[in-house]
C-alpha cells in the first residue's frame, strides 16, 4: 500500500497543477467522425488556426496540436497558407464558408491568456465546418511551463471527440538512452513525452538499465539494473528519484513489471540457469513462484484485469507464448505459427496480445488474440522488437535495430492495424520503450 | 570488462597468495582479472618465479545458436581452466555468459545465464569447489565482434571466465 498511496498523492498533487473546464457550447452539437477501426482511413482534413496569444505561445501550442494530430495518421492538417480566415475568435463563430473552400472537415480555435495569478489559461473550440457546429470546446488553467501538456491535452479531445475513443497524447514513453561504442554501450534510462520532448535522463549510466515499465500511477518505474555487477530489478521513483531493489532474490531477476493494480511486480528469476517466474508483492513483500520449469520462462506480462499471465518459454523447445491464471495454474500455449515468439504484452484493452517473433532470420512485430488466433504481422525487417502498448491499445511502439558495428536502435510507433509506421526522434539510440498509463 | 579479440591468453596473475592486479595491455584475451585496476607498475613487480607460474589458458569457450551444451572443444579449455583452478586454490572465477545480437533482450539475459552455468556444472564436474565460482549474464549487451554477420555472432555466443 506504501507505494500506490505515495504515488496517488503525487498524481493528486500533478493533477492540482493543471485544470479543465468545458466552454459552453456556440450553437448545437455536430456529428463529425472518423473510424479508426479501419486501418487505412483517409486522413481527415483539419485546419488548426493559430491560438490567439500576446506572445508566441499560441503559435506554439497550435503546432504541437498540429503535430500530434498528424502524426496519428487520421488527420491532414490543413496547410494554413491556405487559409482565407486566418484569424478568428475563440467566441466567435468562424465563417465555415471560408473553411469549406478550403476542403477542411474540421477547424480549431483557440487563445491563450497569461492570467495576473500567473497562471496560463487556455481555451480552444473544435467545429465541424460542414454541419457548421460547434463539437466541443475547453479551457485549461495551468502554469505556463505547462503549456506542451495542453497541447496535448487539447489533441486529446479532438481525437476522443472525432474517433469517439481515448486519446494517448498527454503520455510519456520511458526508454533506454544508448551512447558509447557497441561493444560498450552506455545505457540510461531516460523518459519523454510520446512526442520525443521534454527529454530527461533518469539514471545516469554508470550501470547497465535495461527494461524499463510504468507503474500504473506512471510515478514509479521498473525495470533491470546492473548495479554492483548485480543483475537485479529495481523500482524507481520519477519524482524523488529514489530506488530500491525488488524482493531479496538469490540470483539475478529480469524482465519485470506491474500488476495491473499497481501491488506486485511480476519477474524472472534465474538460478542455476533456470529462469521462472515469479511475484512480489510490494507491500507484504511476500514472493510468490508462478512457474516451475527447466526452460527459461520470462517475459511476464499481467492481462489489464489482472486474472491471467502471458509468458514466453522454450520448455517445448524453441521461444512459445503461453497463457495462465494468476496462480500460475491451466498454463496453455498460445502461439502456434511458424517461427519463435517473444516479449509478449497484453493490450491494455484486453483484446490483443503484441509480440516480437523471430522468423527466418527477420524479427517482426505482430499481434494476436489472446487465445492464439487472428496472428497478424504489423512491421518486419532485420531486427524489431519489444512492442509496448499506447494506454488506449491504438499504437504500438517498438525499437528497430541497425546492422553492424556503426548502428544502434531507434524508436518507432505503428497503428495496430499494421499502418502508419512512424519514427520517434531521441537524442541518440534508443531501446526498450514503455508507454504511460493516461496521466488524467 | 574490456573486450578482447584473442581467445587466448597467459594467465598471469594469482601465485601463492600474492594479491595480483590483472593487467589488460598483457593479458588481452587471455584470463584476467575484470575488477582490479590498472596497473603497469603491479605486473612489472611480479618476480621471474611467478611469471614461470604464468598458466597457458583460454578464458573462453563458444556455443552454437540458442544452445548452452559444451562441446568437444570447449570441454578441452574448460579441462584445462579447471586443472589450472585446481592448482590455483586461492583463485576464484566469475563467469560471464554471453548471447549474440539475434535475439530477445529477456531470452538472451536468461541464455547467457544457461551458458555461464553450463560452465560451471562442468567446471565442477571437474573437482572445482562451486563456491570459487560465481556466474553472471550480460544477455547480448556486451559483444566483442560488432558486425552483422554469423562470423561475429559466433564470437559472440561465449562463456568469459574473469578472475575475481
Amino acid at each position: 500500500m506504501r507505494y500506490v498511496s505515495k504515488a496517488k498523492r503525487q498524481f493528486q498533487k500533478a493533477l492540482w497543477a493543471l485544470a479543465i473546464f468545458a466552454l459552453l457550447p456556440i450553437g448545437a452539437q455536430a456529428a463529425l467522425k472518423i473510424d479508426i477501426t479501419q486501418g487505412n482511413v483517409e486522413p481527415l482534413p483539419i485546419a488548426v488556426l493559430d491560438f490567439e496569444s500576446e506572445d508566441g505561445v499560441g503559435q506554439d501550442l497550435a503546432k504541437v496540436v498540429i503535430a500530434d494530430l498528424e502524426r496519428s495518421g487520421l488527420f491532414r492538417p490543413v496547410d494554413r497558407e491556405a487559409f482565407i480566415e486566418t484569424q478568428v475568435g475563440v467566441n466567435v463563430r468562424p465563417k465555415f464558408k471560408d473553411w469549406r473552400v478550403v476542403n477542411a472537415l474540421a477547424l480549431v480555435t483557440g487563445r491563450a491568456v497569461l492570467q495576473g495569478d500567473g497562471r496560463l489559461r487556455v481555451e480552444f473550440r473544435l467545429w465541424d465546418v460542414v454541419a457548421g457546429q460547434q463539437m466541443t470546446g475547453l479551457q485549461f488553467f495551468t502554469k505556463p511551463e505547462n503549456w506542451r501538456r495542453i497541447s496535448h491535452l487539447v489533441a486529446d479531445a479532438i481525437y476522443e471527440r472525432l474517433t469517439g475513443e481515448t486519446g494517448y497524447f498527454d503520455t510519456r514513453i520511458v526508454y533506454v538512452s544508448e551512447s558509447g561504442p557497441k561493444n560498450q554501450r552506455v545505457k540510461k534510462l531516460a523518459v519523454m513525452d510520446q512526442d520525443g520532448f521534454s527529454q530527461s535522463e533518469l539514471t545516469s549510466g554508470r550501470a547497465l538499465a535495461l527494461t524499463p515499465r510504468f507503474s500504473p500511477t506512471a510515478q514509479e518505474i521498473t525495470y533491470l539494473s546492473f548495479a554492483n555487477n548485480k543483475p537485479r530489478v529495481y523500482l524507481l521513483n520519477i519524482e524523488t528519484g529514489q530506488q530500491e531493489v525488488v524482493g531479496d532474490f538469490p540470483g539475478m531477476t529480469f524482465a519485470p513489471r506491474f500488476s495491473p493494480d499497481g501491488q506486485k511486480i511480476i519477474l524472472s528469476l534465474e538460478r542455476n540457469g533456470n529462469s521462472n517466474i515469479y511475484t512480489m508483492d510490494l507491500r507484504t513483500r511476500e514472493t510468490r513462484r508462478l512457474t516451475s520449469s527447466l526452460a527459461i520462462d520470462t517475459a511476464p506480462c499481467f492481462a489489464p484485469d489482472g486474472s491471467r499471465i502471458v509468458f514466453e518459454s522454450d520448455r517445448m523447445g524453441s521461444q512459445q507464448l503461453y497463457v495462465m491464471e494468476d496462480d500460475g495454474s491451466n498454463v496453455r500455449r498460445i502461439s502456434y505459427g511458424e517461427g519463435r515468439y517473444a516479449t509478449p504484452v497484453w493490450s491494455p484493452r484486453g483484446d490483443l496480445i503484441a509480440f516480437t517473433k523471430t522468423l527466418k532470420g527477420r524479427f517482426l512485430i505482430g499481434v494476436m488474440k489472446p487465445d492464439g488466433s487472428g496472428e497478424r504481422i504489423l512491421t518486419e525487417g532485420f531486427h524489431n522488437e519489444g512492442p509496448a502498448w499506447s494506454p488506449n491499445g491504438r499504437v504500438i511502439t517498438f525499437f528497430r535495430e541497425g546492422k553492424g558495428a556503426d548502428e544502434g536502435s531507434t524508436l518507432w510507433t505503428v497503428d495496430v492495424t499494421g499502418y502508419n509506421e512512424r519514427p520517434i526522434s531521441t537524442p541518440g539510440w534508443a531501446s526498450d520503450p514503455a508507454w504511460s498509463p493516461l496521466i488524467r | 570488462m574490456g573486450p578482447s579479440s584473442k581467445s587466448k591468453i597467459i594467465l598471469s596473475m594469482a601465485l601463492l597468495g600474492l594479491v595480483i592486479s590483472g593487467c589488460a595491455s598483457t593479458t588481452d584475451g587471455r584470463l584476467q582479472n575484470s575488477s582490479a585496476p590498472q596497473s603497469a607498475a603491479t605486473t612489472s613487480s611480479l618476480n621471474e618465479d611467478a611469471q614461470n607460474l604464468v598458466a597457458n589458458v583460454a578464458d573462453r569457450v563458444f556455443f552454437a545458436t540458442d544452445q548452452s551444451n559444451i562441446d568437444g572443444s570447449s570441454r578441452a579449455t574448460l579441462r584445462d581452466q579447471a586443472a589450472w583452478l585446481n592448482q590455483n586454490a586461492s583463485i576464484r572465477l566469475t563467469i560471464e555468459g554471453h548471447a549474440d545480437e539475434r535475439g530477445t533482450r529477456e531470452y538472451n539475459l536468461a541464455l547467457g545465464a544457461r551458458r555461464a552455468n553450463a560452465v560451471r556444472d562442468f567446471l565442477i564436474s571437474e573437482g572445482v569447489s562451486g563456491d570459487r565460482l560465481q556466474t553472471i549474464s550480460y544477455g547480448k549487451e556486451r559483444p566483442v565482434s560488432l558486425c552483422s554477420e554469423e562470423s561475429c555472432w559466433s564470437k559472440n555466443r561465449r562463456a568469459v571466465a574473469n578472475i575475481r
